[in-house]
């Protein structure tokens, strides 16, 4: 499989102030299409700038960042919208959903930026909830719906592109154990049967698990990598 | 009890800097309001002043009976004889009635501040007239003389109109008439017009007939002696007038619309308002959310805390309400306006906020502040405190 | 329009705040509408006056009247098609508050100069007919009930008749419409015959002539002719176009138009704050929403572009909740200004203010939408 996603000597360092701090040293890194890679480390490790950077949300500071064939580190801030938009489902701690669009209108949200039309528009949004599982739900407004249906809704919204990338930020993290359980089944069976590459930061254990990859960062640097049990 | 209450108040009214970007709008909406409402009533009470200055209650106009103002009216040489010499009048020293039979007439000037064309009165006065008015005194020149083509000029018109400065001169008809003199009569409507000799002023316009008779009584009791006198002679058809009584009809239809206008703007700039304000309270209430649930939740009642964001409204709606009546007075008080008076002719009146009317505008402002405040203090009230302080 | 039921959404947030700071701008277009409309009202009847009728008044004042001599005079003056003359009557009916604009006019002149009005032929010639006659604007008759064949005693505070007495009964032999303006509809003509042969002072006098001009492009010199033609006269003339002439007795009612101008931007000066206020919290509120919408590929431009069109949504629709409002309550005004329909242009121009209104205000939250860095605002 070739690499999705391709970090070479990346640094990343932030102003606070006075002060700079350098996040991530001189960092490489290589994800094969189809893969599902967990990231974990300590707070303060760098787990959610990387993200950040492989998601286009971010620059590097030196290096390179390749991903889904494109050179992050060269586009402006306006091309990486775009790139996003095309490549890149987003799944956030705390769902990050509309407060005020139901359901369906939140998974709506990322096709606006394409140019299809209405009536494909609620196919797609009909079809991502489907996979989620949450069909009927979909005129829920998310104060309305539980914490993991929320965060289905949210895999939803990320998955109704057809994105080339799924990156996921602690996507359990605020959820019960059973709950976060179903979630991560859901990720795994779309790494498995709808073959998304899928990045997720972590910093349990048992989510860690689900992966078939898991990566270790520590001080802004890659430990050791392993292969998760799966 | 009142302790906690004045505790609370104290401590918002403190924390009121923080929220200072979403105070203003309640400030500025009410400033405004009272603002545009003092302006308009001070018009109002300008116009009122102006007429009510020019009369008095122990004078009397005459006019021809069923017209309604000068302009219309028309009396003859013997009948203004009889309406100066009927019982009531007052005489002066020599035993002349001191009365002034007069004619007016409406001459075209421009506006200094538009250029365009006007209606001024022209009066043509009695050799008593200043004997009859004697609130007109001169503040320049010299007074006209009669049989010459001689004029004075009120100083409100000098203010408004152009070529009537001393000095100034004013042809119309087949004559040339001279500004000798300027008169002061206390801002009345008087002070709107071109004066001269009644003699001079008919023959120039090639009249016989006079337009009114204005006549000092003996008293202000005298009235209905005089009015009675004339109203049952045979040879007379004349309405009689109480000065006072014949200026304040010419105001009305003007202080009814002007009322309408302020009653209108205004109130539906207050409901506006009102809207801000209950806006901006609603904000300071969910931004001191944490903070009311964490004094009830130490024992505090509700009271304090309605009270509190009560004091908030009203303290900023007053603080609109003076800065939007100091604005009023500061930008309008005594600004000259001009409009059509009865006579068909410019009256010169000028804003008048006066302190009634300041304080009209603080208590609207109050009104809006009060209603702005009662909903979002109930909200604070009600609000519940588990659900507030894990919020916050 | 694909992104209106977003934009629609995210205004309703906050539901309370966003009905205040919108029924906040109703209440603003409503008195936009109202005072702009009376402004506009009598522009409005500035700019329909014909540019080919002129007045020709005493040049002592419009008051002054000139002599009836006058007209043939006048009609030889080369440039003048046609001449009409009226007369200021000053009357009311039955109560002095019932004022009624009435003037002694020879009616088939003034029917030649005034086109507009409307009179059926057979009545023109029944006024003709009759010495008391009168005819009537269809408004007018409405107000009080006239009907052809009625005797109607009007009260002159002007005009005795030779017995002395004010009191002139005219007999109603027509209607007469202003299809175009029906703010004309409200006027009272008679014969001039009647008044001057009745009257006890001021025969063979008229109040003014109004002159309709061959070639409006000549009016100009048609004005000068005339009044050249009586200068040093004792009665000299002043001829203005009837724009010129309706301009200057506005201004003299007072300067509508400044007051109207004034209020309004008070009015609107509060509402800037108050709707800035809102879509600035608004934005405020909303930081972490809108750093996710970033995320998920809207462009900065994107960002700033919805947050103006929320603010445009919102002052355009409050707009013209106003505005209808002030286009319901505007016949209110008839009897006080006499003004019947709000102007459609107004709506126009209340358009083009909220827009205004709408950029102004949501400039400054919209840059601060497009400006919001995605990884601090997600931080938190």
């Amino acid at each position: 499989m070739p690499a999705i996603v391709s970090l070479r000597d990346v640094v990343k360092t932030y102003t606070r102030g006075k002060q700079k701090v350098e996040v991530l040293h001189h960092l490489s890194l290589e994800i094969p299409q189809g893969d599902f890679v967990a990231l974990m480390g300590p707070s303060g490790s760098g787990k959610t700038t990387l993200l950040n950077l492989i998601g286009g949300l971010d620059r590097p500071t030196q290096g390179e960042v390749t991903v889904a064939g494109e050179r992050l580190d060269r586009l402006g801030s306006g091309q990486l919208a775009k790139w996003r938009a095309r490549h890149v489902g987003f799944v956030f701690q705390f769902y990050n959903l509309m407060p005020m669009l139901s359901a369906e209108r939140n998974v709506e949200l990322p096709l606006l930026l394409t140019h299809l039309n209405k009536a494909q528009r609620r196919q797609n949004v009909a079809a991502a909830l489907a996979v989620v599982g949450l069909s009927d739900r979909a005129k829920h407004k998310p104060a309305e719906l539980s914490g993991g249906q929320a965060q289905r809704v949210a895999i939803a919204r990320a998955l109704v592109a057809d994105p080339t990338l799924l990156v996921c930020d602690e996507p359990t993290g605020d959820l019960d154990r059973a709950t976060a359980d179903d979630i991560l089944h859901l990720l795994q069976a779309l790494n498995r049967t709808h073959g998304k590459t899928i990045v997720m930061v972590t910093h349990d254990q048992k989510a860690a698990d689900f992966a078939s990859h898991v990566l270790h960062l520590d001080k802004g640097q890659l430990v050791e990598g392993q292969t998760a049990a799966a | 009890m009142l302790e906690q209450v004045a505790a609370v108040t104290l401590m918002n009214l403190r924390s009121l800097p923080q929220r200072l970007g979403t105070s203003w709008v309640i400030v500025v909406g009410i400033a405004v309001t009272v603002a545009v409402l003092v302006s308009v009533l001070a018009m109002d009470a300008g116009f009122r002043k102006t007429l009510a200055g020019t009369a008095r209650a122990d004078r009397a106009i005459v006019l021809r009976g069923g017209s309604n103002a000068e302009l219309s009216s028309t009396i003859s040489r013997e009948n203004t004889l009889t309406i100066m010499d009927a019982a009531g009048v007052a005489r002066g020293p020599a035993g002349k009635p001191i009365a002034s039979a007069e004619a007016v007439s409406i001459v075209a000037l421009p506006l200094k501040r538009t250029g365009t064309a006007a209606n001024v009165t022209l009066r043509g006065v009695g050799p008593q007239a200043f004997a009859l008015r004697p609130e007109l005194h001169l503040v320049a020149g010299r007074m006209f003389r009669p049989a010459l083509r001689e004029l004075i000029v009120g100083r409100s018109a000098v203010e408004q109109f152009k070529g009537v400065a001393i000095g100034g001169h004013i042809a119309f008809r087949d004559s040339d008439w001279t500004v000798v003199g300027e008169f002061d009569s206390g801002g009345d409507a008087h002070e709107s017009e071109l004066v001269g000799d009644i003699e001079t002023v008919l023959s120039a316009f090639r009249r016989n007939l006079f337009q009114s008779v204005t006549v000092r009584l003996e008293s202000a009791q005298a009235f209905d002696r005089y009015k009675a006198a004339l109203t049952t002679d045979p040879s007379l058809s004349v309405d009689v007038l109480r000065e006072t009584d014949y200026y304040a009809g010419q105001s009305r239809q003007l202080n009814k619309l002007l009322g309408f206008l302020a009653v209108f703007v205004g109130g539906f700039m207050a409901v506006g308002a009102m809207f801000g304000a209950l806006n901006t309270m609603y904000a300071a209430v969910a931004a001191r959310s944490a903070e009311i649930a964490t004094l009830r939740a130490i024992g505090f009642s509700a009271l304090p805390v309605v009270v509190s964001v009560f004091a908030e409204a009203l303290l900023l709606s007053l603080l609109g309400g003076a800065a939007g009546a100091a604005a009023a007075w500061m930008f309008f008080n005594g600004n000259a306006v001009n409009t059509l008076g009865a006579n068909f002719t410019q009256v010169v009146f000028r804003l008048s906020v006066t302190p009634a009317l300041l304080a009209q505008g603080i208590a609207w402002a109050c009104c809006i502040g009060a209603l702005g405040g009662l909903f979002p203090a109930l909200r604070a009230a009600r609000m519940p405190v588990a659900a507030a302080l894990r919020a916050g | 329009m694909k992104y209106l039921p977003l934009v629609w959404a995210a205004l309703w947030r906050r539901k309370v705040r966003s009905l205040f700071t919108l029924l906040s701008i109703v209440v603003a277009f409503l008195l936009f509408g109202m005072l702009q409309g009376v402004n506009a009202a009598f522009s409005q009847a500035i700019e329909r006056s014909n540019v080919n009728r002129l007045i020709v008044a005493n040049s002592i004042s419009f008051t002054e009247s000139l002599p009836y001599a006058y007209m043939a005079q006048i009609e030889a003056v080369p440039g003048v098609a046609r001449v009409a003359h009226l007369s200021w009557f000053g009357t009311y009916y039955q109560d002095p508050k019932n004022f009624v604009f009435s003037f002694p006019a020879e009616a088939e002149r003034m029917f030649a100069v005034y086109p507009e009005f409307k009179l059926p032929a057979d009545q023109l010639q029944a006024l003709a007919r009759t010495r008391t006659g009168a005819v009537v604007g269809a408004d007018l008759a409405r107000k009080y009930g006239w009907k052809i064949g009625d005797r109607v005693p009007l009260h002159s505070t002007i005009w005795t008749k030779a017995d002395g007495s004010s009191d002139w009964t005219f007999d109603i032999v027509g209607l007469y419409q202003s299809p175009g303006d029906r703010a004309q509809e409200s006027a009272f003509y008679f014969n001039y015959a009647y008044f001057d042969e009745a009257r006890s002072f001021g025969k063979g006098k008229v109040g003014w002539y109004v002159v309709q001009v061959a070639d409006p492009q000549r009016s100009a010199q048609v004005a000068a002719a005339i009044d050249r033609l009586f200068a040093n006269s004792p009665d000299e003339t002043k001829t203005q176009t009837e724009k010129e002439f309706q301009q200057a007795f506005l201004k003299q009612i007072g300067d509508i138009s400044y007051i109207v101008s004034r209020i309004l931007f008070a009015v609107f000066f509060a509402l800037l704050f108050a709707t800035g206020n809102t879509m600035m919290q608004s934005v405020r509120e909303r930081v972490p929403e809108l750093a996710v919408m970033k995320t998920l590929g809207f462009s900065d431009t994107g960002m700033l572009a919805l947050v103006l069109a929320e603010s445009v949504l919102l002052c355009l629709f409050a707009a013209l909740a106003g505005l209808a409002a002030a286009d319901l309550l505007f016949p209110l005004l008839k009897d006080t200004l006499g003004v019947v329909r709000m102007p459609l242009r107004v709506i126009a121009q209340g358009g083009a203010v909220a827009l205004l209104l709408a950029l102004v205000t949501g400039l400054l939250p919209a840059w601060r939408a497009r400006r919001l860095d995605i990884v601090e605002a997600l931080r938190g």
